[in-house]
């Protein structure tokens, strides 16, 4: 099937009804593969201990964090160029999971920043740029629930969020242009991961397990949106069609 | 070239006039500079020390102020519909727009700063890195704004929305005019390399600015 084909709506929510359960599915067994994996399976750090672990968390949500910005991205673009009519749906559906992942990112960050760092919050670069990510979320969300009419909404989102867009390479590569208390990159950097294997793929299978968690919260969350935007239209209808039969009574 | 010059004259005899408020933002910047030290104590050394970021966080949030009026009144006039169907690119009439709003608005706050400078006892020296500073990013703070003021005039609201917008996307013109300010008393090369990303920035934002507050503007009032 082609992304045209889901253009319309109905076929889309045919899809999603199909597609869901086998998501769920997929989820819970990554779930049960990755949370065995980081627990049991990886060691603990020799100088951290246990607090390692908590990376299991953040590093897959920092990731969904940033992947979900990219997403809607291409979902802004989808609706400004193509005028995909299911792209501001993606992009809205999007935001709220992708701000829930950033908070975990920062959460779970400054858990463990405060036994490692010694402190909750550090004036960091890449700290920085995931919190500027987080509040553009917030504004963006903000954005949507302002203005009633979701076609008009969804094309001011979109131009916000393309611009928005310079925010993720900041947040990429701060690491590597201010050189100060996070760590710099360690998985996806030229010459090969610098992580052990036995930490390596545990992580992995956590960021598929959450990827997949993203996957089925964002298909469930468009779903919603599209009936949303059907009762909506309904009671329209329906007001309207209420205000036709007055008419026509009060005539009679 | 002359529908852009009339515009760019326009908005700069419109703001100088009664309810213009082109020296609003300059009012505003002294009322922001003068409650720091209210709240932090007259701690003449700590004043010093902290007076470039004073100044650019007051210049920054002077510069939001008059932000929700660059496209509002033309809206509400009927003049932006015109703009709109006009023969001249929207995207350069829009940053026309957004010149005279920033020598409205922007370069009297780079003017005001030797002023406000001295009432934070600063030396000349970093008096004159700060206004440098400014005059190269607060272009950058206008045209990243305009974005949003394009969007608050598309949606019909946004007086409140407007700076929860912009300011997050003005975090990186802030490090670094602070960051450029502050290191010019250490040394030329010090100050040259955050002096330049900051106006990389500015020039980056007079590209972005225009082409997405005119994307948003031709979406928001088809």
């Amino acid at each position: 099937m082609a992304l045209i084909d889901l253009a319309n709506p109905t076929r889309f929510l045919n899809f999603a009804e199909r597609v869901l359960p086998w998501l769920v599915a997929a989820t819970l067994f990554a779930f049960a593969i990755g949370l065995e994996q980081a627990l049991f399976v990886a060691p603990d750090d020799y100088q951290q201990g246990a607090t390692v672990k908590i990376m299991f968390l953040h590093v897959p949500c920092a990731w969904l964090g940033m992947f979900c910005w990219g997403l809607m991205t291409v979902a802004a673009l989808g609706t400004l160029v193509w005028r995909h009519p299911l792209a501001d749906v993606a992009a809205k559906a999007a935001a709220p999971i992708g701000a829930a992942f950033t908070f975990l990112c920062l959460f779970t960050g400054s858990m463990w920043g405060r036994p490692m760092w010694g402190t909750y919050w550090q004036w960091d670069a890449r700290l920085t740029s995931v919190l500027v990510l987080f509040i553009m979320y917030l504004g963006l969300i903000a954005l949507w629930r302002s203005v009633e009419d979701p076609g008009r909404a969804g094309r001011a989102a979109a131009v916000l969020t393309l611009v928005g867009a310079v925010n993720l390479p900041i947040i990429k590569f701060s690491v590597d242009w201010w050189n100060t208390l996070h760590q710099p990159a360690s998985v996806f950097r030229i010459g090969g991961p610098t992580i052990d294997k036995s930490i390596l793929v545990p992580l992995f299978a956590m960021a598929i397990a959450f990827t997949l968690l993203f996957l089925t919260l964002h298909l469930a969350a468009m779903r919603n949106e599209i009936l949303r935007r059907r009762v909506r239209s309904m009671q329209m209808l329906r007001v309207f069609a209420d205000e036709d039969m007055r008419q026509i009574e009060s005539r009679a | 070239m002359t529908a852009l010059w009339a515009i760019l004259l326009r908005d700069m005899r419109i703001a100088v006039r009664i309810g213009g408020g082109a020296l609003m933002g300059v009012l505003f910047f002294l009322a922001v500079v003068t409650l720091i030290p209210f709240a932090i104590g007259p701690d003449q050394a700590l004043l010093r020390k902290i007076g470039p970021a004073i100044l650019w966080l007051g210049a920054l949030l002077a510069s939001l102020l008059g932000l929700d009026r660059l496209f509002a009144a033309d809206h509400e006039d009927g003049s932006l519909d015109l703009i709109l169907m006009g023969a001249a690119s929207l995207e350069l009439t829009v940053a026309a727009k957004g010149l005279a709003h920033w020598i409205t608005t922007g370069l009297p706050l780079v003017l005001a700063v030797p002023v406000l400078g001295l009432l934070l006892d600063l030396d000349p020296l970093a008096i004159g890195a700060v206004a440098l500073t400014l005059l190269a990013g607060t272009p950058a703070l206008t045209f990243i704004g305009m974005i949003g003021a394009a969007l608050a005039v598309a949606l019909r609201r946004g007086g409140l929305l407007l700076p929860v917008l912009v300011l997050p996307l003005t975090v990186p013109v802030l490090i670094f005019g602070v960051s450029a300010a502050e290191t010019a008393v250490i040394g030329p090369l010090m100050f040259g390399t955050p002096f330049l990303i900051l106006c990389a920035l500015t020039l980056m934002s007079l590209v972005i600015g225009p082409f997405a507050a005119a994307a948003t503007l031709r979406q928001g009032l088809d």
